[in-house]
């Protein structure tokens, strides 16, 4: 994680973290998922510090999942949204980052529609940076809980063939995923028509194919990404059926799979489009345990960040 | 920072010896393994809880709970030294109304069996907590006492105790030395 000398520490982008790091965090999200099935769900490590959740772009499901995560850990948390903030009054982000230094902030979690949004907080607070998505650019967070649902699942990351599919472009859940799991040494396919993969694609060091015939026959996990539907309107693909067609993990395609692979999808799903809804509740419990496992990887991001593993 | 030893104060066949004595008093003092629990501080407690516990169950041919407790979560000194790593707990059992026994390899400053007593007490409402380690070195820094020693090892404050546990480290033995 990036940190200046002795400064707050930050989880910006995957490419903060090294393999050793990515694994370290794997293995204590693991203790911390026990703390989530204890009668009283909570440990003291974060006691006396506060987090401040800016989230200034929609989000349920991140958002609460930082809440939970830290108050689990018994941290105070604040939240701070879009609407009822002085943000909509007009406030710039840097006058709103003033005011929560001067609060006394231990963290900020950090949505922005913009890239690199997070970074540009941390020159204005004193305090730990946390990316939970930024734009087009990354949502670290997002990245380490589905590593983690990997390995706990198939139980191992190093070699695993891992098909990503949809529109890899807009995705910041597939570039930090990409880079994640390419730090991890598992292998990445991404399954695309070539609007929807970024330009210069391959030297991601990554497998591309517009097959997902092919991508189904080589994988262990099938990622799906949420295809959002004002794509469409951009002309980046023809229809919504022509992507189901084409794209979409239909019934005939699925029962064709002798050896079926782990279906994962970062939600919410749109059924009938990414994937058919029956295989949508089929994989159900997969989906709903990365929800799961990311307040676990999220306590642990936080706690390696201010429990003052580095001081 | 390297461990240097000056002095084995324990070997293999003592800690066999603890190991069947504290076993001994722990059924004396509690009247049997009836509702005994026994909790491990993780790592080298953790080994040390299992040695106890099929130690008693040879005795009174009776299964006794073993949990693991990783206390990372509930340090008090994450300031001044850090956090560790954080291991897994596990405690499969309920452990309301239990005998539950906190088992630590070294008792120092008392301030992990303080934050092992309060993880405990997130798991329920134990009828009684007592706590067994192998090495008692003082120094104590809370109102913390063992119920079972296996060694008072009188230290000064620079001074480190080692113990050695087969299972993890290939040999049963304790020492004493400096940090260098």
């Amino acid at each position: 994680m990036t940190a200046d000398t002795n400064g707050p520490r930050h989880l910006l982008s995957i490419s903060d973290l090294d393999r050793d790091e990515i694994i370290k965090l794997l293995d204590s999200a693991r203790s911390f998922a026990e703390v989530s099935t204890r009668p009283v769900k909570k440990v003291p490590a974060l006691r006396g510090q506060t987090i401040v959740n800016l989230f200034l772009e929609a989000s349920t499901r991140t958002r609460m999942s930082f809440e939970l995560a830290a108050k689990r850990l018994s941290a105070d948390v604040i939240n701070f949204a879009t609407g009822g903030s002085s943000i909509s009054k007009g406030e710039s982000l840097k006058d709103t980052a003033k005011t929560i230094v001067a609060m006394g902030v231990d963290a900020v979690v950090i949505r922005h529609g913009s890239a690199g949004t997070p970074g540009m907080l941390t020159g204005w607070v004193d305090c730990s940076v946390i990316n939970a998505g930024d734009g087009m650019h990354e949502h670290p967070t997002q990245a380490l809980l589905d590593l983690f649902t990997m390995r706990e699942r198939l139980g191992r990351l190093e070699g695993l063939k891992v098909a990503i599919v949809g529109d890899i472009d807009h995705s910041r859940v597939a570039r930090s995923n990409i880079h994640a799991l390419r730090t991890v040494g598992a292998e990445v396919l991404l399954v695309a028509p070539r609007t929807l993969l970024p330009d210069r694609v391959e030297e991601m060091g990554v497998l591309v194919t517009s097959s997902l015939a092919e991508a189904l026959e080589w994988c262990d996990v099938l990622y799906l990404l949420r295809i959002q539907l004002e794509r469409v309107e951009e002309s980046r693909f023809p229809s919504l059926r022509e992507y189901t067609l084409q794209y979409g993990l239909t019934q005939a395609r699925w029962s064709r799979l002798d050896d079926k692979p782990l279906v994962m999808h970062p939600g919410p799903i749109n059924r009938g489009v990414e994937i058919a809804s029956g295989i949508a509740d089929e994989v159900e419990p997969v989906i709903t345990g990365q929800v799961a496992a990311g307040v676990a990887v999220r306590m642990a991001v936080l706690f390696d960040l201010l429990g003052g593993s580095h001081v | 920072m390297a461990f240097e030893a000056r002095a084995r104060l324990l070997d293999e066949e003592d800690i066999a010896r603890i190991v069947r004595r504290i076993s001994h008093e722990i059924l004396e003092r509690n009247k049997g393994s009836k509702n005994l629990a026994l909790v491990g501080i993780r790592t080298r407690g953790v080994t040390l809880a299992g040695r106890l516990a099929r130690t008693i169950e040879g005795i009174e041919g009776q299964k006794v709970e073993v949990g693991a407790l990783d206390i990372a979560m509930y340090r008090d000194d994450f300031a001044t030294r850090g956090a560790s790593e954080v291991g897994p707990t596990r405690i499969e059992f309920d452990i309301n109304d239990k005998k539950v026994v906190i088992v630590d390899d070294v008792l120092y400053t008392g301030r992990t069996t303080r934050a092992a007593m309060d993880a405990l007490m997130d798991f329920g409402r134990p009828q009684v907590i007592q706590l067994a380690v192998l090495v008692d070195r003082g120094h104590r820094e809370l109102p913390v006492r063992a119920d079972y020693v296996g060694k008072n090892i009188p230290t000064s404050g620079d001074e480190k105790v080692k113990v050695s546990l087969e299972e993890i480290d290939g040999t049963d033995m304790v020492e004493i030395g400096e940090e260098r």
